[in-house]
Parts: C-alpha cells; sequence; structure tokens
C-alpha cells in the first residue's frame, strides 16, 4: 500500500502548522503550496544536504521542533548524515522520508535499491531513538499525533505515490526572499 | 622557479610553525561555538584533539565534510556561529555545496582546511602535491575568499575573516599550512 503524498503532508501540516520544516525538492513544492508558511525551508542547496540543515536548525534553536521531509533518493546520496544526525541526538528533530523509490524531480527513474532498502531499518541501526513506518494514510492519521509528542531524534519512513504533478518552480525555491523571511520569523 | 615564504616561515623548528592554542583562542574570540569536523592527520593533534576538550565549543562529528556545510548554513540562520574543520581533500569533495549553499546563497560558511603534504615555507601555489596546489585556485575561480594560516604571525587573520563572512554574507576559507604545534 501506499500514500498519496499530498494527503500526507495536509495531514502533517494539520499536526504542525507552525513547525520549522526543512523541505525537499518535489516535497518542498508539494509543502509549500499546502502549508505556507515563513518557517518553511527549502534552500537546502545541494541534493542530500536537508537532514544537515535540520541538524544545524535544531541544534541552533532547540526550543523550536525541527522536521525535515526528506526524499528517499536524497537521502541515499547523504546516507552518513544518518550517523551524524543519530551521533548529535537533537531531541527535536524528526526525519520523515517520502519513499516513492524513484528520482521524481529527475525524470522519476528508480532509486538505487528500490523495494529493498529499509529506511527506518537504515536510521534505528544508525542509532536514531525510534523509526516508524507508515504506508496507509489511516495508520498514520492514527500514529502521528503520538509520533509528535516523543523526543527526537525520531525517524519516519512514508510510503508514498506521488499527487498531482507540482508545479517545479527552481527560481522561487532558490530566491533570497524566501531565505531572509525564514530567518526573520527565526528570530522575531 | 618556486616561490618560498620567507627563512623564519620555511623552518620546521616552532618558531616558524603555528600553535593550535593561538588558533583555538582566535576561534573562540570570534564568537564560534560550533566545530563541524572531520579528522585530518595535518590537523588531529595539534588543533582537533585540543578543541575536542575546549569548553564553550560543541564539537560535531560529521561523517562527510559536505554535511557540515548545511550545518553551518542551518546555525546561521540561528545567529550561532560554526568553524567547519576538515582536510582539502574534504574541501574539494564539498564544491558543490559550497557553490550553492555558501556562493549563491551567500552564507557565513567558515571553513578551515588543513593542507596536507604542503612543504614547510612553499606557497600552496607552488607545492609539488597537486591537490595542495589547485586547492585556492579552485577558491579563486568561484570568488571564495581565503587566507593561508602559516606561522603565528598569521594568526591575526582569523577573527576578522569569520567576522566578515558573518557580517556580510559569504563563505571563507582559512587553509592551515603547517601542521599546527599543540
Amino acid at each position: 500500500m501506499t500514500i498519496r503524498r499530498d494527503d500526507a503532508l495536509r495531514l502533517l501540516a494539520r499536526h504542525a502548522p507552525d513547525d520549522v520544516v526543512v523541505a525537499v525538492f518535489t516535497t518542498a513544492f508539494d509543502w509549500i503550496a499546502i502549508r505556507p508558511h515563513p518557517l518553511n525551508y527549502i534552500t537546502v542547496g545541494a541534493m542530500g544536504l536537508g537532514s544537515s540543515h535540520a541538524l544545524g536548525l535544531a541544534l541552533g534553536r532547540p526550543d523550536k521542533r525541527v522536521l525535515v521531509l526528506d526524499g528517499d533518493g536524497s537521502l541515499l546520496m547523504n546516507l552518513g548524515a544518518l550517523v551524524t544526525v543519530a551521533a548529535a541526538a537533537p531531541q527535536n528533530l524528526i526525519h520523515f522520508v517520502f519513499e516513492n523509490g524513484t528520482y521524481e524531480a529527475n525524470g522519476s527513474l528508480p532509486i538505487p535499491g528500490r523495494d529493498r532498502v529499509d529506511f527506518s531499518a537504515l536510521a534505528r541501526a544508525a542509532g536514531y531513538r525510534k523509526s516508524y513506518t507508515f504506508d496507509d494514510l489511516g495508520a498514520f492519521e492514527a500514529g502521528i499525533a503520538s509520533v509528535l509528542r516523543e523526543a527526537g531524534p525520531l525517524f519516519v519512513t512514508l510510503k508514498v505515490e506521488p499527487g498531482i504533478p507540482p508545479n517545479y518552480d527552481y527560481a522561487l525555491m532558490h530566491a533570497p526572499h524566501l531565505r531572509q523571511q525564514f530567518k526573520a520569523a527565526l528570530n522575531g | 622557479m618556486s616561490l618560498h615564504l620567507d627563512a623564519a616561515r620555511a623552518s620546521t623548528s616552532g618558531a616558524g610553525r603555528v600553535h593550535g592554542r593561538g588558533i583555538i583562542n582566535e576561534i573562540k574570540a570570534s564568537g564560534v561555538e560550533f566545530i563541524p569536523c572531520v579528522p585530518d592527520i595535518h590537523t588531529s593533534e595539534g588543533l582537533l584533539r585540543p578543541l575536542a576538550l575546549e569548553p564553550g565549543l560543541r564539537l560535531i562529528r560529521v561523517c562527510k565534510e559536505d554535511e557540515g556545510i548545511g550545518i553551518c548554513a542551518g546555525l546561521s540562520y540561528c545567529n550561532k556561529r560554526a568553524l567547519l574543520l576538515m582536510q582539502h581533500t574534504g574541501l574539494l569533495d564539498s564544491i558543490n555545496a559550497l557553490r550553492s549553499v555558501g556562493v549563491e546563497y551567500s552564507l557565513p560558511i567558515c571553513m578551515m582546511v588543513g593542507l596536507l603534504n604542503k612543504e614547510p615555507g612553499v606557497l600552496p601555489r607552488d607545492s609539488k602535491h597537486y591537490g595542495v596546489r589547485i586547492s585556492a585556485p579552485i577558491l579563486d575561480a568561484m570568488g571564495v575568499e581565503h587566507h593561508l594560516i602559516e606561522t603565528d604571525a598569521d594568526l591575526g587573520l582569523i577573527k576578522p575573516a569569520i567576522d566578515a563572512a558573518y557580517a556580510r554574507g559569504h563563505p571563507v576559507v582559512l587553509f592551515i599550512g603547517t601542521s599546527p604545534l599543540p
């Protein structure tokens, strides 16, 4: 089974209306449409670095909960980050990976190890405090509130299928005003 | 013919070397609180090991150098200063992250980079070692500011470089030319 990505994001937005959220690539475009907010951080710059930016934010602002909405291809590009995050052990960081088995923003070609790699098991083995996997919207809806109450670092795999194709507005993704807006909101 | 630094710098004695204690003092004077790092044999004993014991600094051990660039970026949005420690091989491996996060996003990514195998007293561009020789020219091509910390006489470059990076929003690389003494 799988969850539509936009359904998962709508559900998450209801439970995390004001959290700092680092979102990457296709998920970022869906997320900013579903939850427009100055604390959205979509300017990760280089593929794979989403969780690294999030770790910096979580260590710099331990009073704020930081969610990272990673892609499976992105995570594979920086797999050591699982170990780094687990070692730094920020209690305020929750790492979601939206697993669709493809590099969706790059033509939907398959990732290595598609349908074989177990991301939640990798995170747990790396030292995340707990990890979860959801492949059904009802189960995610039933579990998300309690997951968000737990101390991190936590890892959540969401097995997803694409929703409505997003508008890949890369000019917006890299726009300076979004970075300035984020910094002002974080420190305001 | 190779250009050489002055005779004092060419010395392998303590007089022509840089001391880790001095580097640490400058790092702390710069307001740095976080040190993401990958160990580098060029700086491990004289700098990283004492840094790990230094009160007021938090070491973040990263698996790969470009992770550190993301971490420094996230911290900068929180108004927290960081210095990323690595070997020049790690710098070469992190060029795309430095390009996008540091240069194109105008973020204060401050890096201290050990020039393993650089000959004492020899300018990096004149090193016999290819990786050492090309590091600064690559940064020049990217428009990234860099400085060489070769002896204690260069310690005064550190704080102004870090302050300027945070004030103006740009990356900076501080090359460590000689293996620091403790």
